[in-house]
């Protein structure tokens, strides 16, 4: 017998509500390292891929925007600890796709733990930043609350296949929205693992869904889905960026543009964050008025 | 086409007891397996463009538009005839459902709401869904729905008696309910499938509700686990048929419960279709018992219209 062993190659598939299909299609593209050579088959997703991880993104919804913001952290946080137990293989999968040595590979997928620490921490924090008593003339506790805009279709990154998916995905999700994301259309493998962590991480199915393909091919269903809320376009250029917003003006999804982003390792802010987000307003009576006029 | 139709000669079956037991129990048994099997294969179909269109507006003129539960209010069935005659307020060239179906205490007020749209009502009635009660309480429950208006009557048979083997009282029932509804309701008859536990007994409840007299029969109450599926709607297809086929009557089909999506309608379209044939795809020989079906529809509808997918924000909350 001898020591050679057949290599395990792995399917990489999609992740959709919790489960991971391959495309209803059928069909899969070539993934090829930074040098051109062949790394694995990934699915090539269709629109109707992209109307299936709508409805599954719709039903976890309610479920994931009514969680407490404390329980939301927990899970977020969660993820951070199942992705450093498999630190190695998207070091392994990051310097594949960018071309990366292992030593700076290693730094983008630290860099991307640390965010998904980072946000976890937010969940929590984020109503008492953009939230807050309004001071009005009568008697009225008036307070303001965010709250989730809904499904967000998110273009991840093409260049940062993993810091800058870290980076659009969790802002979404930490305040309660839930994400139908299309990976780098070039170097789609880590956000198809990443869907694996997140199946082991507490994250209710559907909250986030992973499909890989041509970007353009299955960003315009979604901008034009009626059942979108809004629409990160991190991973459109600019002609592609302008057509779907164009397309997401019909029902008045929310828009957020390309941003002029080096390499994602600056410390984000909270821009993200409040992207994806509305305003509840309520208006509520402090109680009878005194006889000095005072309602305190 | 391979026939399941028995020898002919109907008219002395029903003569007693025993005759209309030999009858039914000499109906051929049914290969489930193989019933089962064409049932999937012809779900396998892809209907797309034109077809698609005809397919989703054909399903909507089909449907029963439902709601049976306790908390019905009249304003609930109000909205609900409103929604049977413009299912799309935003699109006018969408048809009007089949119907509204409501328990008997409602039939006045869907009347008045769906009056001079076309929209028929229907009638749950004979102690919908159970059916435990006495004859003479089932056949006042079917008067009263048919004083109000009802323009069809969804009875359901005695499962007890007919799983008992007390075929003729079961037999005897319908005919009373026929004779009740007089000639201006339509008599669908409810074999409540998921509790007939075998395909055999689903085809001889068929023929036993034909034979009876039947204008329509139906697969279930929705009020159970197991509702329409497409095979037993198959298994009915095929006797409605052979009844045609041997004694000149044509009966309608109508599958109701757990048929939720604009997909699954049109595999069952398929099914009339390629069993009973085109003379069934007709809202007066076919329908969809459902409510929240005719939403995925509509939404379906939109998208073929529009080319983008719509969203429930688009259609009415039920």
């Amino acid at each position: 017998m001898s020591d050679a062993r057949l290599s395990v190659f792995k399917t990489y598939k999609l992740y959709v509500g919790g489960k991971f299909p391959r495309s209803e299609s059928g069909r899969v593209y070539e993934v090829t390292d930074s040098k051109g050579k062949w790394l694995a088959n990934a699915p090539l997703s269709s629109r109707k891929d992209a109307r299936d991880a709508v409805v599954a993104a719709r039903k976890a919804f309610g479920a994931w925007s009514g969680a407490t913001a404390y329980n939301r952290g927990q899970i977020l946080y969660r993820i951070a600890e199942m992705l450093e137990g498999r630190r190695d293989q998207y070091v392994a999968e990051v310097a594949d796709a960018e071309g990366l040595s292992k030593s700076k590979a290693s730094l983008q997928v630290d860099a991307a733990i640390d965010r998904w620490v980072w946000y976890a921490g937010w969940t929590d924090k984020i109503a008492q930043v953009v939230g807050g008593g309004n001071p009005v003339a009568g008697p009225f506790f008036n307070l303001s609350s965010p709250e989730p805009t809904g499904v967000v279709a998110v273009l991840a990154p093409q260049e940062s296949s993993f810091l800058g998916l870290v980076s659009v995905v969790a802002p979404v999700i930490a305040t309660g929205n839930t994400a139908v994301v299309i990976a780098s259309e070039k170097s789609p493998l880590p956000a198809l693992s990443l869907g694996e962590v997140l199946a082991t991480s507490d994250l209710p199915g559907g909250v986030v869904n992973v499909l890989s393909g041509r970007t353009a091919e299955i960003a315009a269903p979604l901008a034009a889905h009626q059942d979108v809320n809004a629409i990160d376009l991190a991973g459109a250029d600019e002609a592609l960026a302008k057509e779907l917003e164009i397309a997401a003006a019909d029902n008045l999804k929310r828009v957020l543009r390309p941003q002029p982003v080096d390499d994602w390792s600056a410390t984000p802010g909270t821009e993200r964050l409040t992207a994806f987000l509305e305003t509840k307003t309520v208006w509520h009576p402090t109680g009878s008025l005194g006889a000095s006029g005072s309602s305190y | 086409m391979p026939t399941t139709a028995p020898a002919p000669g109907l008219a002395d079956v029903t003569a007693s007891d025993s005759t209309l037991r030999r009858f039914l129990h000499g109906l051929p048994g049914v290969d489930a397996v193989g019933l089962e099997a064409r049932a999937a294969s012809l779900g396998t179909r892809s209907i797309k463009t034109t077809a698609k269109a005809y397919a989703l507006d054909l399903a909507i003129s089909m449907v029963d538009l439902t709601t049976l539960e306790g908390a019905d209010t009249p304003g609930k069935v109000r909205a609900l005839g409103a929604k049977a005659v413009h299912p799309d307020p935003t699109d006018r060239t969408a048809p009007t459902t089949a119907a509204v179906c409501v328990y008997p205490d409602m039939v006045a007020v869907a009347k008045e709401a769906v009056a001079g749209s076309g929209v028929k009502v229907a009638s749950v009635a004979t102690a919908f869904p159970a059916g435990r009660a006495s004859l003479a309480v089932k056949l006042a429950d079917v008067r009263e729905a048919v004083a109000a208006g009802a323009d069809e009557v969804d009875m359901v048979i005695d499962r007890g008696a007919f799983l008992a083997g007390n075929y003729m009282k079961v037999y005897d029932e319908i005919v009373a309910v026929k004779e009740a509804c007089g000639t201006s309701a339509r008599l669908k008859v409810i074999f409540e499938t998921g509790e007939l536990s075998t395909y055999d007994n689903i085809r001889r409840a068929s023929w036993l509700g034909m034979l009876a007299g039947a204008d329509f029969i139906k697969t279930s109450t929705g009020k159970v686990a197991v509702n329409a599926t497409p095979a037993n709607t198959l298994l009915m297809l095929e006797a409605v048929r052979d009844f045609r086929a041997q004694t000149g009557v044509q009966v309608g089909v109508k599958p109701a419960g757990g048929i939720r999506t604009a997909k699954d309608a049109i595999k069952f379209l398929v099914l009339v279709n390629e069993t009973a044939g085109e003379d069934w795809l007709d809202n007066h020989w076919f329908r969809f018992g459902a409510s929240s079906l005719l939403n995925d529809l509509l939404m379906q509808r939109q998208k073929l219209a529009t080319g983008r997918y719509s969203g429930p924000d688009y259609v009415t909350v039920d």
